[in-house]
């Protein structure tokens, strides 16, 4: 009897297969960063195995503290705009026919297919002053002259938010369908305004959900370095861009390492403080 | 005086007639119950009444007011959801008085009142608490304090107790009957629970198809049911074809007069007769219509006998400690209790 219970439970030597697979594909590369980012640069193009934190010193200048600014405001944005717009819009969703629900899931999926260098150069010929939007705001009598709204923090933002939309409503679609739909009459009928069911009910019953999206948004939208390029001014570049440039232009790998522990680091101290503001605030009591 | 009244209201989904025509006087102070099968249009109706639901035809007046197009958030109701919809991210004492935070109460008088609530529904000292640490029955309480807590005009309750087990619910049917009459409040509840709305109720609503099937106090109800589906649903009874002709009653080869109590409600035809299983009097055989036990079985305070007469399945009760000896197969002899026959249509 107890035989057939050991045979048909997993063996419990399976649990170590994520941890070695944890080991293997994030800690060890971890580990390689971390070493590569105190060894010292070899002018000719690569690195000497050792000790010192010339890389780590290097960065904490002013030019590198306001890249780091404009990395994680660009990123908070994009991921406030795209949180923003996607929550709305799958509670809407929810409310929908299951058709029309498939429907749009599928379309959000496709754009996931779309490459970061498609969406980027799509964008930049949509915003731009021979082929771009503001020939149609002219023709409508808006402005004077087609202009060029890209390179700009605005058609970076909304490269952002395009790319980072789709994962917003994909973590969201689950707790919003989910909802008991019985709890926003409940607030329509104890007296609440459609407004004020949304924001006083809707929005704090989904407050994790929210939270989660933002995270999502947030770290994905931080690791972007093609957009900026594409479509941001230099002023725009982010972090990510100046690692890219120094591990692959540059071949300065010990200082690209640096930035990117700095970074990750930075970017872990937020997404902690945000899982701590999204948390039931009667978990903790 | 009429609190509510509801004016020849319909309601159409697509091609689904949830309601027909339905019109209604509710007196001020009464605990109504909406009672029916599922799909019988009682929850439309109460949604209509909520303003959830606007009706295709047909006026909601309350307290005198018509509120047909007023919306939900402006009618100053009270109301208890199937799933209760509760507010998961406030505690106890916050949900109580959502709909006096609302309507801007100051904080002071809101505490007094989630106390006061509380008390009312017998959680004192629990407004602190979050909803996922509550009971069944503990959250069914907050979610009848929450209804109340504006003093509504009307108290609406969707299929409230459904969700509790035997003994908490028949427990809770007492406690908010209690509760009612203490308050006075108008209150109505859908249940689709014979028992339930026969053991609350001032008045009872059997619903059928969207259309009201008969309107009355609970024992007027279940002893002079309107018509067939109603002598069905409300309690258990056997449903015979008959024959009415002027003073006699026939049924299954029989034929009996028609006595004192008897009630035919039924003209002279082809009618129903509707007889409780209380009421169906074993015989020795010979004796009444002739029919075979076919199934024995023991209710703790009464007996259970299945029985066949010609091909009509009957059901008849014995109390316990009748010595009637009874055995599946048996061939006995039937009669209806003289003064307890019901003829319906």
């Amino acid at each position: 009897m107890s035989a057939t219970v050991t045979e048909t439970s997993a063996p419990r030597w399976l649990g170590l297969w994520p941890a070695a697979m944890l080991m293997l594909f994030f800690l060890v590369p971890f580990a390689i960063m971390l070493a590569v980012s105190v060894a010292h640069r070899d002018q000719s193009g690569f690195y000497e195995w050792g000790f010192e934190l010339d890389s780590y010193a290097r960065f904490m200048s002013g030019f590198f503290a306001k890249v780091m600014a404009v990395s994680l405001s660009v990123s908070l944005s994009a991921a406030a705009i795209c949180v923003a717009i996607a929550f709305p819009f799958t509670v809407f969703l929810a409310q929908m026919s299951n058709r029309t629900q498939t429907l749009v899931l599928v379309v959000l999926l496709s754009v996931l297919a779309l490459s970061e260098v498609i969406i980027g150069f799509a964008l930049s010929t949509l915003l731009s002053q021979t082929a771009g939007i503001g020939n149609l705001f002219h023709w409508l009598g808006l402005i004077a002259e087609p202009q060029a709204y890209t390179p700009s923090l605005f058609a970076l933002i909304t490269g952002l938010c395009y790319i980072g939309f789709p994962f917003a409503v994909l973590v969201l679609y689950p707790p919003v369908s989910r909802l008991d739909p019985e709890i926003v009459e409940a607030a329509r009928v104890m007296g609440a305004s459609g407004p004020r069911a949304f924001f006083g009910v809707i929005v704090p019953s989904l407050r994790g959900a929210i939270v989660g999206a933002f995270i999502l948004v947030f770290v994905f939208t931080l690791g972007s370095y093609l957009l900026p390029q594409l479509l941001g001014r230099s002023e725009d570049w982010t972090l990510s861009v100046h690692i890219t440039d120094q591990a692959v232009y540059q071949s300065n790998l010990p200082f690209a390492a640096a930035m990117s522990i700095f970074l990750m680091l930075v970017a872990l101290a937020l997404v902690g403080l945000a899982s701590l503001a999204g948390r039931d605030r009667g978990a903790a009591a | 005086m009429t609190e509510l009244r509801i004016d020849g209201v319909s309601k159409e989904f697509g091609s689904f007639r949830a309601l027909d025509n339905v019109s209604l006087d509710i007196p001020n102070g009464k605990f109504v119950c909406l009672l029916g099968p599922s799909g019988c249009g009682k929850t439309t109706l109460l949604r209509v009444i909520a303003g959830l639901e606007s009706p295709t035809a047909g006026r909601v007046h309350v307290g005198g007011e018509d509120q047909t197009e007023l919306a939900t958030h402006k009618r100053g109701m009270g109301m208890v959801f199937q799933s209760l919809a509760l507010f998961p991210h406030l505690n106890v004492a916050e949900n109580v008085t959502y709909p006096l935070t609302i309507r801007g109460v100051a904080k002071a008088e809101r505490d007094a009142r989630a106390e006061e609530l509380l008390d009312l529904v017998r959680l004192p000292g629990m407004g602190a608490r979050r909803i996922h640490q509550l009971s069944g029955g503990q959250r069914q309480r907050v979610a009848i304090a929450r209804g109340l807590a504006i003093s509504p005009k009307v108290f609406l309750l969707d299929e409230p107790l459904s969700a509790l087990d035997a003994a908490l619910r028949e427990h809770m049917q007492i406690e908010l009957r209690q509760i009612q009459q203490r308050l006075g409040v108008t209150t109505i509840v859908v249940t689709h629970d014979q028992k339930e709305a026969l053991t609350m109720a001032d008045l009872v609503i059997v619903m059928k198809d969207g259309v009201i099937q008969q309107a009355g106090a609970p024992m007027e109800v279940y002893h002079n049911p309107a018509n067939a589906f109603v002598a069905g649903f409300i309690g258990t009874t056997n449903l015979i074809p008959c024959e009415v002709a002027d003073g006699t009653i026939s049924a299954l080869g029989h034929t009996m007069p028609v006595v004192d109590g008897d009630r035919v409600a039924a003209g002279s035809g082809p009618a129903q007769l509707s007889v409780r299983p209380d009421h169906v009097l074993i015989l020795p055989k010979g004796q009444g219509i002739p029919a075979e036990v076919t199934f024995l079985r023991d209710l703790g305070d009464s007996r259970q006998v299945m029985l066949n007469a010609d091909g009509q399945e009957l059901v008849a009760n014995l109390p316990q400690g009748s010595d009637v000896q009874l055995t599946p197969g048996q061939h006995v002899g039937l009669d209806f209790r003289a003064g307890e026959r019901v003829v319906v249509t």
